[in-house]
């Protein structure tokens, strides 16, 4: 089969590799339909994250149709077309007894920091990912959802990761009717976030980035106000000043570990790697945030430790929460907002580009060309 | 600051034009609320401790952990320099700060690796595909010709200079 194949930072091209077996009773092997590039694969694409094995597929966001299962698999049949929830977990465990999907204990004998992720490096598990033409499905009565009938498929392939997760990030912001809610990153889970955050109340929803053609996009999909950072001397003085020198009352880092905005975090994080990326986003919201307030984290940072105003965090009071997101448990309602018409998650969708063009696919998106601002890989064999 | 907070008080005809406000503002909407809950609400699936998957490749784990997890990826095993050096690596904990620079370190290693494989192979690596750099000429062109020019007078002085030490 054809497969995205990562060479090392900032190298990948697809190649022919063996088609995926079961090596589980509980696995199931998918035909990939629909897979995204997420902006967590830039982190491995540059080469951010440890144990990051050349040959590796990417892919933790698609959609494809079941052609085998394994013999303890009683719920998914073959023909079945699925949704993955990014997350692979057991169901059973600890972290799953308590709906931390993302945090599951049996799927990643490589690190106890971090669940199973599909074709996110031997750190989450050593998976392959779903950027090929299949993939191996573990634990597949648990994690996939059989995609109902009216729901677009281009709508189901976002609900594997980037409009849970900026649900998420909204759920984690305990936003109150009313609440002022700043979201840093105007990426796909940012303006995800950013619409969340109408829907549970907020009574401003404000997005930082400095990439001008995705503000004007998130203003005009979220309703939103927009700030570029470019234009702006300090962050929190700016925040404060729109925000009757209170602070937000909730701040979500949408960013995570390849912030710009900062010289000194980009220097110490991104190039010279002395800490685990450029925490800027995160150093801004727990100093943009009011006394008390709420910052929810889903940008990704690496395993080592961050350069962040923790004493500020504490002398302010604030709550700060974050995880991955629990996919699986967000999906019902999800799906009710989109069939009912409130989120129309695939008009982030700029582009669909062949599996086999992988190497421009992840440029494009990598360096923002394009107004590029959410790729779908169109795979050879894909009928639907 | 009795302004401040009546300002904070709203009305719901206020966000009228944004579908869906407040939907989702009283729990008893959201059939993910709370955040935890035990049982996890996963209807009709058979919730048991999976049975453990045969290991036929080496898997590495993490020494926070007292052995594999019953479902482990099977992709890539460790090889090569490499492969020796992510072994060392998991004898040091996720607590300590060696097990991670020493696998990014064997990262680095495993990508001059896969340039030997292809060699190997009779393939020389498609920089130009790998990259994507056409994309940067197709849609940022005078940015990439700005950075093309650059990197050449780079090397041109470079070479230059090597040449003229040489004749001294």
């Amino acid at each position: 089969m054809l497969a995205m194949n990562y060479r090392g930072p900032y190298r990948v091209r697809a190649e022919e590799k063996a088609d995926p077996v079961i090596e589980h009773p509980q696995d199931a092997i998918v035909r990939v339909t629909r897979a995204c590039i997420c902006g967590s694969d830039l982190h491995l694409y540059h080469g951010l994250v440890p144990d990051t094995r050349v040959g590796s597929t990417f892919g933790h966001e698609f959609t494809g149709i079941v052609e085998e299962v394994g013999s303890a698999v009683q719920n998914l049949k073959v023909g079945d077309h699925v949704l993955v929830p990014f997350n692979i977990f057991c169901g059973s465990c600890y972290f799953c007894q308590k709906e931390l999907y993302g945090n599951c204990h049996n799927v990643n004998p490589n690190a106890t920091a971090v669940g199973g992720i599909y074709g996110y490096s031997h750190t989450a598990g050593g998976y392959d990912g779903g950027q090929a033409e299949r993939v191996r499905v573990p634990m597949a009565d648990v994690g996939p959802t059989v995609i109902p009938p009216d729901l677009d498929l281009d709508d189901a392939v976002l609900l594997t990761d980037v409009f849970p997760t900026g649900y998420q990030a909204a759920e984690m912001g305990d936003i109150s009717e009313g609440d002022t809610v700043v979201i840093f990153g105007a990426g796909p889970v940012g303006i995800f976030a950013a619409k969340s955050a109408w829907l549970l109340g907020a009574g401003r929803v404000i997005v930082v980035d400095h990439i001008d053609y995705r503000l004007e996009f998130v203003k005009k999909f979220a309703q939103c106000e927009v700030v570029n950072f470019k234009y702006v001397k300090d962050m929190a003085i700016h925040i404060k000043k729109m925000t009757d020198w209170l602070g937000a009352d909730v701040c979500i880092d949408a960013v995570g570990c390849e912030a710009a905005g900062s010289f000194a975090q980009t220097v110490t994080g991104v190039k010279m790697k002395l800490q685990a990326g450029a925490a800027t986003a995160l150093h801004w919201a727990i100093n943009s945030v009011r006394k008390g307030g709420n910052v929810s984290i889903v940008g990704v940072y690496g395993p080592t430790f961050n350069a962040v105003p923790i004493g500020n965090a504490l002398n302010k009071g604030l709550t700060l929460r974050m995880n991955q997101a629990s996919v699986k448990r967000h999906l019902p309602r999800l799906i009710e907002h989109i069939q009912t018409g409130r989120v129309n998650p695939k008009e982030v969708i700029t582009h669909r580009i062949p599996l086999e063009e992988i190497g421009e696919a992840y440029h494009i998106f990598s360096s923002k060309l394009d107004n590029c601002i959410k790729t779908v890989l169109t795979m050879p064999t894909a009928v639907n | 600051m009795n302004d401040i907070i009546s300002k904070r008080k709203i009305s719901s005809e206020d966000y009228a034009h944004i579908k869906g406000w407040g939907v989702d503002l009283d729990p008893k909407n959201r059939p993910a609320y709370p955040m935890e809950r035990t049982p996890p609400r996963l209807d009709g699936v058979p919730l048991r401790e999976p049975e453990q998957q045969a290991e036929k490749v080496k898997i590495l784990h993490s020494n926070e952990r007292p052995g594999i997890t019953p479902v482990f990826g099977t992709t890539l095993p460790p090889s090569g320099i490499s492969g020796k050096l992510r072994e060392f690596a998991f004898k040091y904990s996720e607590n300590d700060l060696r097990h991670w620079l020493v696998l990014l370190f064997a990262d680095r290693v495993n990508m001059f690796e896969g340039i030997a494989d292809d060699l190997k192979r009779g393939r020389m690596p498609d920089l130009i595909a790998e990259t994507g750099i056409k994309s940067e000429f197709k849609y940022n062109r005078a940015a990439a010709v700005k950075k093309a020019i650059t990197a050449a007078s780079i090397i041109g002085i470079g070479i230059y200079l090597l040449m003229r030490n040489k004749r001294v």
